[in-house]
């Protein structure tokens, strides 16, 4: 059964090795939903959050040739439920002086942040879950959203359990 | 120690034994060339830099050695890819090396760069852009180990010029600590034990020989399980020679190539025991649902291979020597019913097929040079009908060796790989079975062969066509014919002839013994050419 599988990579950190893991995705016909990388504590490694979408088959197997890039270090297919995820939002929308009370509302609601306002639109900031995201981007869609750009899932288990 | 890059990269090489580097020299890699004039590595120049690989490749193959070659930067590395790219397929042991522009001048798409790190990621092992000259010793070292061990595979490094002249303060002392690399399993001994309570258990139990046979030098293992047991084996085309052809409970190659017996065996057997092969779409397919009612073992280096192509019950992880030398102790001897049938000797495999006047049969020649060479001779093949007529007619013994490009399946390995083959091993006969097709996509390293004297014997199948092709457009294209048409070859003989080697033209079949003991009492390269109808078939039944 196809569903969303979230992914822990930790990588060496060098040069080349986000296109090795990025290009094993594409020539393996794997389905990449996102990817999210950054530094871990130690420089260098780097972690990698991938949400991938398949079946049981192509997780098993995403995750045995991600193994085997000499680079990778350990890899973590995340538990659903047991993990917090996270996704970044920033959101520029439409914004006159009459609607700005009404969108700092909903801000508000959602306990996301305004980052910036301009004469003509306002900038939201939130991090949240997919489904979180979605529902503030659609209430604000009314008012004419002009651009919005996320980055990809970062995930962390819930308890004591640590990837590193 | 202080010593420029190039000298460092020589230093390693030596002391990992390397005796020989096949290559073809360019601007980026002169510093490495220069270097290399000092050492007593042996430099075999090839005449096209794919050759380079798989000379290297049959080297390896031949040798316990890593295979090096090495190009220059630009055009010189990208036409190792294909080269590489068969190794990566058939877990080849090599080490490319190639020089790259000035790291200043790095993505500045300057003469001859080309990004082949980039370029053959998916076909390496591994491979490495040095851009610290510090670390070249390092990953010199690293590259030998990561070829040599785990799954072996080709690992590329490519060295921008200015750090083959930059200094290091070379050490001679190297700590291998890649933490994600992992190449000495633990044996889970309760799975080793799951399994022959399996096999015990079997009725009909079978085993799969692959290419992991021949790498972990499994042969002997293999050959004591199957004799004391009783199981029978059939094998993949990697693993041809993993026990001798004429040995009874060798049933043969299996697949679409293969023999009947095998390919009956593996259908109707209750316990599959894989040791050492990834299970091929050519060797097996999964969609005929036959594994389903048996219980399959699967015994591989590589973990990625376990549940990729058939699904698996018992995962065997680790060297096949070391899972089959634990499951020899722990198997039964039990009393089964023959439930198997023989393969069919060679000599009584017929194609069906009318032989026209002019022409030999393939299987009359590849059967009289198999009686006639010596025990341990290297065979080569390229890739079309003389691989599968190889493959199938040639009776091989443990002690020959069988060199070929399964995976990739790449026309134009044979005769490179043949030099590599020779240049590892001046005593042994070695014999590049080709057809002219492929013979002349890699038809330029007749030179490599003339300028380094090698006595190799080559056989080739002239059917003035691609035979594979045409076969297959013959049954499932209705005959028509399309761009396989090789009517334009040269004289072959006479081509030979200008390079310094002798030959001779076989049409007929009284004259087969007679040839073939000239050409292998011939000292130096022979050319034997074998006239052979464009509608001989592959199958002979």
């Amino acid at each position: 059964m196809e569903q969303k599988h979230t992914i822990s990579v930790l990588v060496e950190n060098h040069a080349g090795v986000l296109s090795r893991v990025a290009g094993l995705f594409s020539r393996r016909g794997f389905n990449i939903d996102s990817l999210a990388v950054g530094e871990t504590r130690n420089p260098e490694i780097s972690r990698i959050t991938i949400v991938v979408n398949g079946d049981d088959y192509t997780v098993d197997q995403v995750s045995k040739q991600l193994n085997k890039l000499v680079d990778v270090i350990k890899i973590k297919i995340l538990v659903d439920n047991e993990f917090v995820g996270r996704e970044l939002l920033l959101l520029k929308v439409k914004a006159s002086a009459k609607q700005r009370a009404e969108i700092i509302q909903l801000v508000d609601i959602f306990r996301a942040n305004i980052v910036d306002v301009s004469k003509d639109t306002i900038t939201v900031e939130i991090s949240a879950d997919q489904d979180k995201i979605k529902a503030i981007t659609g209430l604000l869609e009314p008012f004419g959203i002009l651009e919005t750009v996320r980055t990809g899932l970062v995930a962390i288990q819930r308890g004591v359990e640590c990837v590193e | 120690m202080k010593m420029n890059g190039a000298q460092a990269v020589v230093t390693i090489l030596e002391k990992h034994g390397t005796d020989v580097i096949f290559g073809y020299p360019g601007t980026a890699i002169s510093p490495f060339y220069d270097e290399l004039l000092k050492s007593s590595i042996k430099h075999i120049l090839v005449r096209y830099e794919q050759g380079a690989v798989h000379a290297a490749s049959g080297y390896a193959k031949t040798t316990d050695k890593v295979g090096v070659c090495v190009a220059t930067s630009g055009p010189g590395a990208t036409n190792l890819i294909t080269g590489i790219a068969t190794a990566y397929m058939d877990s080849v042991p090599i080490v490319a090396i190639t020089g790259q522009v000035l790291s200043s001048q790095l993505g500045k798409d300057v003469f001859q760069e080309a990004d082949i790190t980039g370029a053959t990621a998916p076909f390496c092992k591994h491979n490495y852009l040095v851009k610290d000259v510090s670390k070249l010793p390092k990953i010199i070292n690293e590259a030998f180990i990561l070829a040599s061990t785990g799954r072996p595979g080709p690992v590329l490094i490519d060295i921008p010029m200015d750090i083959l002249k930059g200094e290091v303060d070379y050490v001679d002392e190297f700590i291998f600590n890649i933490p994600g690399y992992q190449y000495q399993f633990l044996l889970n001994n309760e799975k080793i034990i799951k399994a022959c309570e399996a096999i015990n258990k079997a009725k009909k139990p079978l085993i799969i020989a692959g290419g992991g046979i021949i790498s972990s030098g499994s042969k002997e293992i293999l050959h004591k399980i199957s004799k004391e047991f009783s199981i029978p084996v059939t094998y993949t085309l990697m693993a041809k020679g993993c026990l001798d052809d004429t040995y009874d409970l060798n049933l043969g190659m299996l697949g679409s190539h293969g023999t009947i017996a095998a390919n009956k065996a593996v259908s109707q057997c209750d316990v599959l025991l894989v040791a050492g092969g990834r299970v091929g779409d050519r060797s097996m397919s999964n969609s005929s649902g036959v594994y389903s009612k048996k219980t399959v073992i699967h015994i591989d280096i590589d973990p990625a291979e376990m549940g990729k192509n058939i699904s698996v019950d018992i995962g065997l992880h680790g060297d096949a020597k070391e899972i089959l030398n634990a499951i020899y102790g722990k198997l039964k001897i039990v009393k089964r019913d023959k439930w198997f049938e023989d393969k069919k000797p060679v000599e009584k495999l017929d194609s069906k097929f009318v032989i026209s006047k002019g022409c030999v049969d393939p299987k009359d020649v590849l059967t009289c040079i198999a009686s006639l060479s010596d025990s341990d001779a290297i065979y080569t093949t390229e890739v079309g009908q003389n691989q599968i007529w190889a493959a199938n007619l040639i009776e091989l013994l443990t002690s020959n060796k069988f060199v070929t490009s399964g995976g990739m399946g790449t026309m134009g390995y044979g005769l490179p790989a043949s030099v590599g083959c020779k240049v590892g091993n001046q005593d042994k006969q070695v014999i590049a079975i080709e057809g002219d097709g492929s013979l002349q996509m890699s038809l330029q390293e007749l030179g490599t062969i003339m300028q380094e004297g090698l006595d190799i014997k080559i056989v080739l199948f002239n059917n003035s066509s691609l035979g594979m092709v045409r076969e297959l457009q013959t049954l499932k294209y209705d005959k028509r014919y399309s761009g396989v048409c090789l009517k334009s070859n040269p004289d072959f003989i006479k081509l030979f002839s200008s390079y310094g080697f002798a030959g001779s033209r076989l049409t007929n079949k009284e004259n087969i013994e007679e040839q073939v003991k000239k050409m292998l009492s011939y000292k130096g390269t022979y050319l034997l050419e074998c006239v052979v109808d464009e509608d001989n078939p592959t199958i002979y039944r």
